[in-house]
């Protein structure tokens, strides 16, 4: 843990332009992520979270801030040098009917990745490919078959399988089970633990679901308004939340046998950051935003 | 459940829009290119029969002031028409195609330029842009059909750029590019199968519009030049008999609606079945 990390991200910021007002959807976020571990970020709708993922993958350029790669500084290298670099690192997306294309048989969508690292025998790539979907524990002889024809579990393990083609470091899933069913949600998720398992892989995974990410992460950091505002293993984090909006979250998630006292939900007033604002250690690497202008 | 019951039934009986328009594009194309078969006179012959007779079992749509047969004249005529107006669909299409490819996947800089042009063109009527075309090109059948062509390409660019763009937006071309496949690729093998269904919707409505272009270059005298027997050059011919002899107007000119209907229903049902809303279910 204490070599240099596989991604980091330091002060990054990126607001978006739409109809004549600016959105700030990062507000200086700084994270790292370390070699096999899986960093959870947890936040509400519109907390920043997914803007994240997309710039730690290429998706998005950041409006300021720096964003290193295995040790490499990347966001001022050339387009194309950037584009080499970020290949290691693949992406997940929410929903596995939008994120196929209806018009390709899986096998070849999932084989693009592996013709576009420089493999040109299409023999070469299908045997590749049918061990990934096996990988991924699907049939190997799916790989002719079209998107239409599978259920969204399905769907999302083929997603999996695409991410994993061009041998990634760093995988960003994005809400990678929010659109499925709950007892698909935890086959997804232990497929997702088993092949960290199996091979060089470190996850960002975004969720909005607390239960989720605890089944899955080694630390969290929790997101609102475009800045982290608590971050922590996950235990601390569940035992031990520490800024109000992370209290807030974990509140929010329901619970089997919560005795009804008849108590009322507390409001409680969420304390707005200033870039001046500083993280606080509360032990064992569990940091907490805190105030300047204190409570 | 509704939307399956639906499609089944549309599936097992055609509409009869379509029905109405794919028997009649049928008809017409059939009777242009077998027209050496079936017309009764050589088109161009003149005095095959009296000058300007009205129509009878002879002469089935009558004969014009020269005397030639008018039903071989606009049977053949047909070879002309179709013929101008499938040439020029499918190389404005072809045009303005990559344009609207090379718009949508190059850059917001090339994007912008290359909208703003094809925004400036398109807000002229592409029977203008023809016609204009023409008169600097010089008449002539060659001339009209680039002419028109041309005048396509800016609502195919505009087209094909708005359903590439809304391709580009989707996760799954969003996967592709994380996977660094390059943007030829891209387009040729993710792009290209989702939108040319749609692409042949807009090729049979832009065809009957070309149809008209045609017939009205023709008809002003820029396009297909007078002996030959183009619907639009007919109508010219017979404009100053249109009293003595309204046939001469009549035939042609139902040709020309009606393929222009034919061709209008089929690519009007065609958008309906290939409509964005009602994908998804492939």
């Amino acid at each position: 843990m204490t070599s240099k990390p596989l991604l980091r991200v330091e002060g990054l910021r990126k607001s978006f332009s739409a109809n004549r007002h600016t959105v700030h959807a990062l507000n200086g976020v700084s994270l790292a992520l370390e070699q096999g571990e899986t960093l959870g970020i947890i936040g509400e709708s519109g907390s920043g979270k997914s803007t994240l993922g997309r710039i730690a993958v290429g998706l998005e350029t950041p409006t300021a801030g720096e964003l290193h790669v295995e040790g490499m500084r990347i966001d001022t290298m050339s387009p194309r040098l950037r584009r080499d670099k970020l290949r290691r690192c693949q992406m997940i997306f929410q929903d596995p009917y939008s994120s196929l294309n209806p018009r390709l048989p899986v096998g070849r969508q999932i084989g693009e990745g592996l013709f576009a690292r420089g493999e040109s025998d299409w023999r070469a790539i299908d045997a590749t490919v049918a061990d990934l979907l096996d990988r991924v524990g699907l049939k190997r002889e799916f790989a002719k078959r079209y998107p239409h024809e599978f259920s969204g579990g399905q769907r999302q393990r083929i997603a999996i399988a695409r991410a994993l083609a061009p041998d990634p470091h760093i995988v960003v899933a994005d809400e990678p089970v929010s659109a499925l069913d709950v007892s698909i949600q935890a086959q997804i998720l232990d497929l997702l633990a088993e092949l960290k398992k199996q091979g060089d892989l470190s996850y960002i995974f975004i969720s909005h679901d607390m239960a989720v990410v605890a089944r899955l992460c080694d630390r969290v950091a929790v997101m609102h308004r475009g800045r982290i505002v608590e971050c922590g293993s996950v235990s601390a984090i569940i035992e031990n939340p520490q800024h109000p909006y992370t209290r807030n979250l974990l509140d929010a998630v329901p619970r089997f046998g919560r005795r009804r006292t008849g108590q009322k939900p507390v409001v409680v007033r969420l304390p707005l950051h200033n870039d001046g604002d500083c993280f606080i250690d509360v032990g064992e690497g569990h940091v907490v935003l805190q105030s300047a202008s204190s409570e | 459940m509704t939307s399956t019951i639906q499609t089944s039934v549309q599936r097992r009986h055609l509409p009869f829009s379509v029905a109405l328009g794919l028997g009649l594009a049928i008809v017409i194309i059939m009777a242009s290119l077998l027209s050496p078969y079936l017309m009764p006179f050589d088109p161009m012959r003149m005095a095959a029969g009296p000058r300007l007779t009205a129509p009878s079992m002879k002469y089935l749509f009558g004969t014009d002031e020269f005397g030639r047969d008018l039903f071989s004249r606009v049977l053949i005529g047909g070879r002309l028409s179709l013929g101008i107006g499938i040439t020029a669909v499918v190389s404005g299409l072809l045009v303005g195609g990559l344009v609207g490819l090379f718009a949508a996947f190059s850059g917001r800089t090339i994007e912008t330029v290359l909208l703003r042009l094809i925004d400036v063109l398109y807000s002229f009527p592409d029977t203008l842009i023809a016609l204009a075309l023409v008169a600097f090109l010089g008449p002539g059948i060659g001339n009209a059909t680039l002419a028109i062509a041309i005048s396509l390409v800016p609502f195919y660019a505009r087209v094909t750029y708005g359903l590439a763009a809304a391709e580009r937006a989707k996760p799954y071309i969003e996967a592709a590019r994380l996977a660094r496949i390059r943007s030829g690729r891209l387009v040729r093998v993710h792009v290209m199968p989702n939108i040319t269904q749609s692409l042949i919707v807009m090729g049979t409505l832009g065809f009957s519009s070309a149809i008209l272009s045609a017939s009205g270059l023709s008809f002003l005298g820029l396009g297909v030049q007078p002996p030959s027997p183009e619907w639009g050059a007919i109508l010219a011919a017979g404009r100053n008999y249109i009293t003595k002899a309204p046939w001469i107007l009549i035939f042609p000119g139902l040709a020309i609606c009606l393929t222009v209907l034919s061709f209008n229903l089929i690519g009007d049902s065609l958008r309906d079945i290939v409509d964005p809303r009602r994908k998804g279910r492939s």
